[in-house]
């Protein structure tokens, strides 16, 4: 299989900006591992993913990965995944946890920034620390996904380059991890909203 | 110029001095985890009480919900 043969009928004018563009993904869960799949799908060129955890049993009722990979790091699983769907991407993988010092360093190529953390500290961290260093890189957010159902109640809220998906309203019940649809919904927006981006930013 | 500020799309009135916790407090925004923008720049959550507002500013301010 030749890279042309692989990627046939893609769009003309945005496929070959697509395959030029590093995007940054911060967390390989829920929302990372399925932004990360949608995008290598797309052709992206290169995705730099971080993500310090493991795959365990109950990430799989919403994550990217498979029951044989329960134990491994995130990040060498969705690697793994993305791989055998799309060989042909370029992939950046680093199992740790981001702080306000290595986001500077790990993203600096980065055309397209993804926040994809699962809690809300972290990512308040993100935002403001990647919104001080590369003040003019978009950087795509989520806040608001808990539960099912009120799909259009999922809206995209920009200021100057960051953006947040989300409803920004409904909160996780204690013990209740986010629903695959509606989490999927939140992370197709966020892909569908880089590729966008992409193609805006080269136009 | 008339003195009042945009948050999130409501007017409000605006006074010399006016720091961002003072808009905070004003919409009854108690939510731990925010990020505030003031005409598109990031203000860090340190610097709310120091940071006064400019007559005519654009605040959005976006409540951060875990989950992800």
């Amino acid at each position: 299989m030749t890279l042309s043969e692989y990627f046939c009928e893609r769009d003309p004018i945005a496929f070959p900006l697509w395959q030029k563009a590093v995007v940054g993904i911060a967390g390989a869960g829920g929302l990372g591992s399925n932004v990360a799949m949608l995008l290598a799908r797309a052709g992206i060129g290169k995705l730099i993913i971080s993500d310090f955890d493991i795959v365990s049993l109950s990430n799989l009722g919403r994550q990217a990965f498979n029951l044989d990979q329960v134990g491994l790091p995130k990040v060498e699983a969705l690697a793994q995944n993305i791989r055998k769907v799309n060989p042909f991407i370029e992939l950046e993988i680093h199992k740790l946890c981001l702080d306000a010092d290595n986001i500077q360093e790990l993203f600096q190529e980065v055309d397209i920034m993804i926040e994809a953390f699962d809690t809300a500290s972290a990512k308040t961290m993100l935002i403001e620390c990647f919104s001080q260093h590369f003040p003019d890189t978009d950087l795509i957010c989520a806040s608001g996904l808990a539960g099912y159902g009120k799909s259009e109640e999922i809206r995209i809220v920009r200021a100057g380059k960051l953006f947040v998906v989300g409803d920004q309203c409904s909160q996780l019940s204690p013990g209740i991890s986010p629903i695959s649809a509606r989490i999927m919904i939140v992370a197709a927006m966020q892909a569908n909203l880089a590729l966008e981006r992409i193609v805006w930013k080269n136009s | 110029m008339e003195k009042q500020l945009t948050i999130n799309g409501h007017i409000r009135p605006w006074t010399e001095g006016m720091t961002v916790q003072d808009a905070l407090d004003l919409m009854n925004y108690t939510f731990i985890m925010l990020v505030v923008k003031i005409n598109g720049e990031v203000v860090l959550r340190a610097d709310y009480g120091s940071t006064t507002i400019p007559n005519g500013a654009e605040l959005l301010v976006i409540h951060l919900i875990s989950g992800g």
